[in-house]
């Protein structure tokens, strides 16, 4: 008997901790943890809600912009704003080069080091990468020559026995399977990755002033200054900026990312069959042409129960409650809230510090457990991929189908951690292709003297209704995000945020239903306890994002459990 | 010796990929990035070659990973060469191989083959309240954790707004008890330099880096112990659109004329004038932009408390009831502070806003307090700050705006 607790888990944002219970070199039971809070929506209660989204937005600096667009929907739809279709604009090109930007950031710098063994790329003969490399696409950099100079790069940087950030893996792990030659095409990746999204975050900076955290929002539209001949901002100049970063991150997307995935997915197909996880998968919908214009939405809103896809449910946020009893927090009355009515009281109640495991306390986790209807969801690029699919909306049925026939893959394979990680790079590159029709719509209102970026009718708090309340609904790189805030003479009453990793990471509920991520490491293999490098796959397969934790453990409590801490 | 030197530098950082013009560039740039003389790029080139690589730890505290993206996004020099030439990258959450109890190892093995000899940097605020439970890394507090590897360090530089005073946890409404790094190391001696933001601009954290590498000493601070180099000036000072509020040319509204034009966002709520930090020249992204250059307002984000001390952010038309921005130059001493340049030490209660965390002795702060409060509600006269604006007075900079622009556009309109 074990049991595994991996504390920090690395390579995510926040403070993670995942406990597992291992029984014949297979996970059978697991718990997350998330192990850091810091209050945010206590710290929102009170100010002005047009500052919201600026304290929002710091909930998250990796997706970072993601928070501040759910913020101002959240304000504008509590005041009944319609935003002009500049600065929607706008907002879809900032929110869709983040998903471009962090997808590419977490596959190669995040979540690559699972599937790649950086050590192995040194026995790597460099005109066999060339080669594999023109096999994929015709990628600028695909010669011997260039292959031999990354080789001597990580020589040299091995040689100083420094390794830096590559030190302490689990390299030589039997898991690992690519060949030396393929885990050197990788690593030449993961370089050139650290290099190209310093380019495609330009278009933050341009149309937010920086990244990370822009600094453009406004309640009723966007602060971002727009006209042809504008000394800065947006204009004719910056538009053309703009779209070059564009065409360098398709072609990245294309020639780099989608052929890796697909050649990495075919060498781990066994992946296919684990961290299938809940099987319930929610959607709020996102990206449309217009403001308010569903039938355009890229990725549609809805549900899918028991992985169904011959039926889409509908969406209505009126039935997502957060209940807390597994929970560090407690509730004023009742075990669930609507976030319109959501607390957020901290009362820990884990064991006094330093402790060896979570798992054995009845409440385990800073994250509270959202669930729609009473049930457990995931969400995130597997959930948009899906549903939007199940709609028959042809942009993703032709990526998902193009994807399952290149790799040979069944339909069924997408339910699943290679799934995840193959839905993620689907969606990169559908919204790589919205980008340039966003720019040149915004570039042709400039042309024709069209610039109006905000409505600033409802802009004063003398216009607000005594009270009013809004939900902020977004899809967030890594899912379905929403912010809830109550608006009462002129203040923000009540804020509360349920975002995709307390979806994804939560604990159980009060019915003792696992949470996403607990309920996909049920079944993982695990050849050493020691190493658990499978854990990581599945977790980081949803690109967790926040402060969080997961055990792993060998079967369940007795006094016979030994727990190990790696 | 020196051409000799950087030459043999070069030639092994060829062997690394980089070229011997990249990196003679690269000097060059640092050289002029910290104010200092063409020459000086000589002097980088010979301390980049120390060998082996200093260690850097960096951790993350109540943080939200906005700095730790923020180095990702480093120009010169770049990620890439932060992690394989310039430092060694041994311990960062965000991007190491390891997991779980294998993160603690990569500590150990630093302070076994470096002792004193690691630089530390801190992300995030650090909570005290009830037993330090708000933070928790591998079952321990993360301030316990914390407090052990920065007391074997050779400084302590805490990089943005939360690491510096608390940010965003520590502000109203918070329940965590957070304060920054000073706060929490408090008379230790270990030296803590802090570069607010929020996040930081990595531009000054590299130039800090580089500079240490290169001549051994960290850069003069100011009483907050935040570089000179970075946080001497205000951002109203070297602003794109000072012309305009020079010539009393304000927007009013987003998408206005004035905000076509680049006018003044003063009147839409900037704090600039009271705000010190390099965002107008460094800017962000390699150069691309910068707030203000986007379109929108300053919000002091290097300013102590700015959460509570720069709220309300959304401001628009006047007549202002902001208080008058008071430009603070820390540049020259300040009678009854540290010397700029010397240490801030940490828990010195003139030194660094850490040492002002409530129950930290604030009542002991008044420069602290007071350029809070002042900002704050527009009040002056508080202990040091008193001192602070009787200096300004005394040797007042021509485009320091004191009181709200007066007359003529901002007359008849109405909050």
């Amino acid at each position: 008997m074990t049991r595994i607790a991996i504390d920090p888990i690395t390579r995510i944002e926040g403070h993670l901790r995942i406990e597992v219970e291992v029984d014949g070199g297979t996970v059978r039971d697991a718990w997350s943890s998330g192990t850091m809070f810091r209050g945010l929506e206590n710290i929102l209660r009170g100010r002005d809600p047009r500052d919201a989204w600026m304290l929002a937005q710091r909930a998250c600096g990796v997706c970072t912009t993601v928070h501040a667009l759910a913020s101002v929907r959240a304000v504008e739809a509590a005041l009944g704003i319609t935003i002009p279709q500049n600065a929607h604009l706008v907002r879809n090109l900032i929110a869709g080069s983040q998903f471009v930007h962090d997808h590419v950031v977490h596959f190669y710098h995040l979540h690559a080091l699972d599937w790649v063994d950086v050590v192995s790329a040194t026995n790597a003969d460099p005109a066999k990468t060339a080669a594999l490399q023109q096999s994929l696409s015709d990628w600028k950099n695909n010669s011997p020559t260039y292959f031999q100079g990354v080789l001597d790069r990580l020589k040299g940087f091995i040689g100083t026995g420094q390794l830096g950030p590559f030190a302490f893996g689990y390299w030589g792990h039997p898991a690992y399977r690519l060949s030396p030659e393929a885990n050197l095409l990788a690593v030449a990746h993961y370089l050139e990755a650290l290099e190209w999204q310093r380019g495609i975050v330009r278009i933050h900076a341009i149309l937010g002033g920086k990244n990370p955290h822009p600094q453009t929002y406004a309640v009723g539209g966007m602060a971002l200054r727009m006209a042809n001949d504008a000394p800065t901002g947006l204009n004719r100049t910056t538009a053309g900026q703009i779209a070059s970063a564009i065409a360098a991150a398709k072609a990245f997307v294309d020639k780099v990312l989608i052929p890796d995935v697909a050649y990495i997915a075919g060498e781990y197909r066994d992946w296919a069959a684990y961290g299938r996880g809940i099987g319930n998968y929610l959607v709020y919908g996102d990206f449309s042409d217009r403001p308010g214009d569903a039938a355009s939405l890229i990725f549609p809103p809805g549900r899918i129960i028991g992985r169904d896809l011959s039926k889409v449910e509908p969406v209505d946020q009126e039935k997502i409650a957060e209940t807390v009893a597994h929970s560090w927090y407690s509730y004023s009355s009742g075990d669930q809230k609507h976030p319109y009515e959501g607390e957020t009281r901290p009362e820990y109640t884990g064991p006094n510090p330093p402790y060896e495991t979570l798992a054995d306390s009845e409440a385990y986790s800073w994250l509270k457990a959202p669930r729609y209807d009473g049930r457990a969801y995931e969400v995130g690029p597997l959930a948009r991929v899906l549903v939007a699919y199940a709609s028959g909306r042809a942009e993703v049925k032709a990526a998902v189908d193009g994807f399952l026939s290149r790799t040979g893959l069944g339909k069924d394979a997408l339910f699943s951690t290679l799934g995840r990680i193959a839905a993620r790079a689907l969606e990169t590159q559908i919204l790589v292709n919205h980008l340039q029709g966003w720019l040149d719509q915004l570039v042709a209102n400039m042309n024709g003297g069209q610039l109006q970026i905000a409505d600033s009718a409802s802009w004063q708090p003398g216009s607000w209704p005594a009270e009013a309340r809004g939900w902020g609904a977004e899809e967030a790189p890594r899912g379905a995000l929403g912010h809830w805030v109550v608006v009462k003479n002129q203040k923000i009453e009540n804020y509360q945020l349920v975002v995709p990793s307390t979806w994804n990471g939560s604990p159980r509920d009060a019915g003792g239903n696992r949470g996403a991520w607990e309920e996909s490491l049920i079944g993982t293999p695990i050849a050493d306890p020691e190493q658990p490098i499978e854990v990581l796959r599945t977790v980081h397969s949803f690109d967790p994002c926040m402060a969080c934790a997961v055990h792993v453990f060998d079967p369940t409590g007795g006094a016979s459990t030994e727990i190990r801490v790696v | 010796m020196v051409e000799r030197d950087h030459l043999d530098l070069a030639s092994a950082l060829e062997v690394r990929g980089v070229s011997r013009r990249r990196f003679l560039k690269y000097c060059a740039a640092m050289a002029a990035a910290l104010a200092m003389p063409p020459a000086f790029a000589h002097t980088i080139a010979r301390g980049l070659q120390a060998s082996p690589r200093v260690p850097l730890i960096w951790l993350e505290a109540q943080d939200c990973a906005g700095n730790s993206e923020a180095l990702l996004r480093a120009e010169k020099p770049t990620v890439a060469e932060v992690i394989l030439d310039t430092l060694s990258l041994d311990h960062h959450h965000l991007l190491m191989a390891a997991s779980g109890k294998r993160t603690e190892k990569a500590i150990e093995a630093v302070r076994e083959q470096f002792p004193a000899g690691y630089v530390v940097v801190v992300e995030g605020s650090i909570p005290l309240a009830d037993g330090g439970v708000y933070c928790m890394v591998g079952g321990r507090t993360f301030a316990e954790m914390a407090r052990d590897v920065c007391n074997g360090a050779l400084a302590v530089i805490a990089v943005g707004s939360c690491a510096w005073d608390g940010g965003l946890p520590a502000a109203s409404g918070g329940l965590t008890g957070a304060v920054g790094v000073a706060g929490w190391l408090g008379d230790s001696g270990v030296k803590v330099i802090n570069l607010p933001g929020c996040p930081l601009n990595p531009g000054n954290l590299t130039a800090l880096i580089v500079q240490y590498l290169s001549t051994g000493r960290w850069p003069d601070t100011d009483p907050f112990g935040r570089p000179l180099f970075a946080y001497g000036d205000t951002v109203h000072q070297q602003c794109e659109s000072l012309p305009h509020y020079r010539a009393r040319e304000f927007v009013r509204e987003w998408g206005d004329e004035g905000h076509r034009k680049g006018w003044c966002l003063y009147q839409m709520g900037c704090k600039g004038p009271s705000t010190n930090a390099n965002c107008s020249t460094l800017k962000f992204n390699g150069g691309t932009s910068w707030p203000v250059g986007a379109g929108h307002p300053c919000v002091g984000c290097t300013t102590p408390r700015f959460w509570d001390t720069m709220a309300p952010f959304a401001r628009v038309g006047g007549p202002l009831d902001l208080p008058a921005p008071t430009p603070v130059d820390y540049r020259t001493p300040v009678p009854g502070t540290p010397r700029p340049g010397g240490t801030a030490k940490p828990g010195d209660p003139t030194g660094t806003p850490g040492a002002a965390e409530p129950g930290e002795g604030a009542e002991n702060t008044p420069l602290y307090v007071g350029i809070g409060a002042a900002v704050a509600a527009g009040a002056a006269g508080l202990g040091g700050f008193a001192a602070l604006r009787a200096r300004n007075r005394a040797n007042p900079g021509a485009d320091q705006p004191h009181e709200p622009p007066a007359a003529g556009p901002d007359e008849g309109d109405s909050q």
